[in-house]
């Protein structure tokens, strides 16, 4: 096996563009909680908004927080993947020209238009409202979606050209002459890995998801244009499924790029890596069907393919990123502040999520927990206290004034209420998913109140720490363009 | 089935709480050499991966055995099958009957006339106990065996619009 080295690389400054992205992220992204804590509170009988409104409100939340997590994911993919390969600036903008584009349109969609069909538009609830809105405001929600799911797939054949451009072909961006041959320790670095698997698995997922969504644009004017809800629900969860995770291992690059960084270790792509991101390629491209168990007409073969793959799912994100994360910081003497302190959280929110998340994909749990509150209790976690948690590590690093800088106590502070009331609002939403809280009701009944009103609590406080992270990084946002140190060094070792 | 998977996820949560835990708690002193640390750190890795096969495949595989989508689901109950038709609507459930026998298998061919609906079956304690979709175009079988009478909830498991939370039913299981 090769051996590796640290190897200092610098810190550099983000792009406007990629400021652009995070503060586009940022500011969406409280806003769709503040529509989160609202939903909380009209179930805890606190606010009465009506089902309408309720309805409108977590069609909106599921598509912005979505939408952000893929624009704050491939913010931090961009900033760190220029650095190995070129890509094009003009096309990164056109990417957030066109997701701000296709937000106004869902936005007028669900507050003029009143579409609440939920982001999944499952086929054929857009074109069936029972009068609660037109077919204009349906298509004017699928169109939002497939104007951002175009802009994403530019991106992603940029990156695509780019890699291929630099490395010849994706095989060798995964690393497969080292993965399958002799490792001779020049395999790509982890940011090109993890970049070429994502782009593999989202221009997959995009053409899916721009074809059903063509296809339903067609039904909402044409009904005679027949299409199969079944065929219908697998490619939307495909495309769903691929693209969510995505955000996930694009934002991890943020953690593979700095952790080193502030602990003077390497994180490079041995053959351990390389097999499991090139697994983890395969896996979330065939690991949707479980979203499909209750689906009894579904291909069994493919409902079991769906149980199984979800178990090996959680292996590379255990063995080989969240335990390599606590590797490189064992006795590392690293120095942690904010940007460190997040990042690492950020692997814990992944690696917890990822155990509620399984047991989920487990057929005969699946028959008793489906579309309970379980399902958001593991994917908050592991989006929550994972992917943003890594997205606001990474905003604190690029606004870190200096290496030596010490954070303040509020921020401190704000960190651990952050990751006790995360960790308080998800596993309100675990056991009320455990008391059989059915998923998306904008009334709850009585014996579900508590639990409500417990998760409202938290959501106020998750709110509020993310409040501070938020305005933290505007009020430092002058400095993150800039090229400086900002990794601390970490302590020398002591005798 | 609800209480096993929520004391597993938080046992599994806790231990890899502990991981991160510890690891944060001895990150301070730094150790210069990290080949030594490395070679360690990745025996133990091969250890932990087959920890988990171990543990957690044969788990894979068994709870394969009894998946909810074959005949015998059913096979605790014995005596004539009893038959529900149920369709979904929006926003309200036809049922062909309304009560069964406690002990007697019954077979739910749950379908939809419009959009996708989740036939989710509640006991008098408000827990789920047996489900599946209701899609447009396709009958899901739900095989299931009541064992307790009682009036049993029926509510709508997928969001299809703005009363999809009033969509409910009762089934009444009578004794035997």
């Amino acid at each position: 096996m090769a051996t590796y080295t640290y190897e200092h690389r610098p810190d550099h400054g983000a792009k406007a563009g990629v400021l652009a992205y995070l503060a586009t992220s940022a500011a969406v992204l409280l806003l769709m909680m503040v529509f989160g804590l609202l939903m909380r509170l009209e179930q805890a009988q606190w606010i009465s908004i009506g089902a309408d409104r309720f309805y409108q409100l977590m069609t909106l939340h599921g598509a912005g927080m979505v939408g952000i997590a893929a624009i704050a994911g491939a913010s931090v993919m961009w900033h760190f993947l220029r650095q190995h390969v070129e890509l094009s600036s003009r096309i990164f903008v056109a990417n957030l020209v066109l997701f701000l584009a296709g937000v106004v349109m869902i936005l007028a969609s669900v507050l003029l238009g009143r579409f609440h069909g939920a982001w999944t538009f499952l086929f054929p609830l857009p074109a069936k409202s029972m009068g609660m809105w037109s077919a204009d405001a349906a298509a004017l929600f699928m169109g939002g979606l497939l104007v951002i799911g175009v802009g994403f797939l530019l991106l992603h054949l940029d990156v695509a050209r780019a890699i291929v451009a630099r490395y010849g072909n994706f095989a060798r961006a995964l690393g497969w002459p080292q993965l399958f041959g002799h490792d001779d320790g020049k395999a790509p670095p982890p940011t090109v890995v993890a970049s070429a698997m994502v782009t593999i698995v989202n221009v997959i997922g995009l053409v899916v998801g721009a074809s059903i969504l063509t296809m339903m644009l067609v039904n909402l004017y044409v009904p005679g244009f027949d299409i199969d809800p079944l065929l219908a629900k697998g490619m939307i969860y495909f495309f769903g499924h691929v693209f969510i995770n995505a955000t996930i291992y694009m934002a991890v690059i943020a953690v593979y790029e700095i952790l080193p960084r502030y602990t003077q270790r390497p994180w490079k792509s041995n053959k351990v890596f390389l097999a499991s991101w090139t697994a983890s390629t395969l896996m979330v491209l065939f690991i949707f069907p479980h979203h499909l168990l209750m689906d009894f007409a579904f291909p069994k073969w493919m409902l079991i393919m769906g149980h199984i793959i979800g178990y090996l799912n959680t292996v590379p994100i255990l063995v080989v990123t969240g335990y390599g994360a606590l590797m490189i910081v064992y006795r590392s003497g690293i120095r942690w502040d904010m940007a460190s302190k997040l990042l690492f959280l950020s692997l814990f929110g992944w690696a917890a999520g990822a155990m509620p998340a399984f047991i989920d994909g487990t057929i005969t749990v699946n028959y008793v927990m489906h579309n309970t509150l379980w399902v958001p209790g593991h994917f908050h976690t592991y989006l929550l206290l994972g992917m943003v948690t890594m997205v606001f590590g990474f905003m604190y690093y690029l606004g870190k004034p200096d290496h030596e800088a010490d954070d303040r106590l509020i921020d401190r502070i704000a960190f651990w209420l952050f990751a006790s009331s995360v960790l308080g609002f998800t596993l309100s939403f675990l056991y009320s998913g455990k008391e059989s809280v059915a998923r998306r009701y904008a009334a709850h009944l009585p014996e579900w109140l508590p639990y409500d009103r417990i998760a409202s609590v938290f959501a106020v406080l998750v709110i509020a720490s993310s409040l501070l992270f938020v305005g933290r990084f505007f009020a430092r946002i002058g400095l993150a363009r800039h090229d400086y140190q900002r990794a601390p060094v970490a302590r020398a070792a002591t005798a | 089935m609800q209480p096993i998977a929520w004391q597993l996820s938080l046992v599994l949560m806790t231990l890899v709480a502990f991981g991160f835990a510890f690891v944060a708690i001895n990150s301070g002193r730094r150790q210069d050499d990290y080949a030594p640390l490395q070679i360690r750190a990745y025996r133990l890795r091969t250890r932990l991966f087959w920890g988990l096969v171990l543990v957690f495949g044969p788990a894979m595989i068994y709870t394969l055995m009894d998946l909810p989508y074959g005949a015998t689901r059913a096979r605790t109950g014995s005596g004539a099958v009893q038959v529900i038709d149920a369709t979904g609507y929006q926003w309200r459930w036809e049922l062909s009957q309304d009560h069964v026998t406690a002990g007697q298998p019954v077979e739910f061919r749950v379908t939809s006339a419009d959009v996708n609906h989740g036939f989710g079956i509640y006991d008098a304690n408000l827990h789920l106990v047996a489900q599946t979709q209701g899609m447009p175009g396709y009958t899901n079988t739900l095989r299931h065996t009541f064992e307790e009478p009682g009036t049993y909830k029926i509510l709508c498991m997928e969001y299809c619009g703005v009363a999809h939370h009033n969509m409910m039913t009762e089934i009444r299981v009578d004794a035997r």
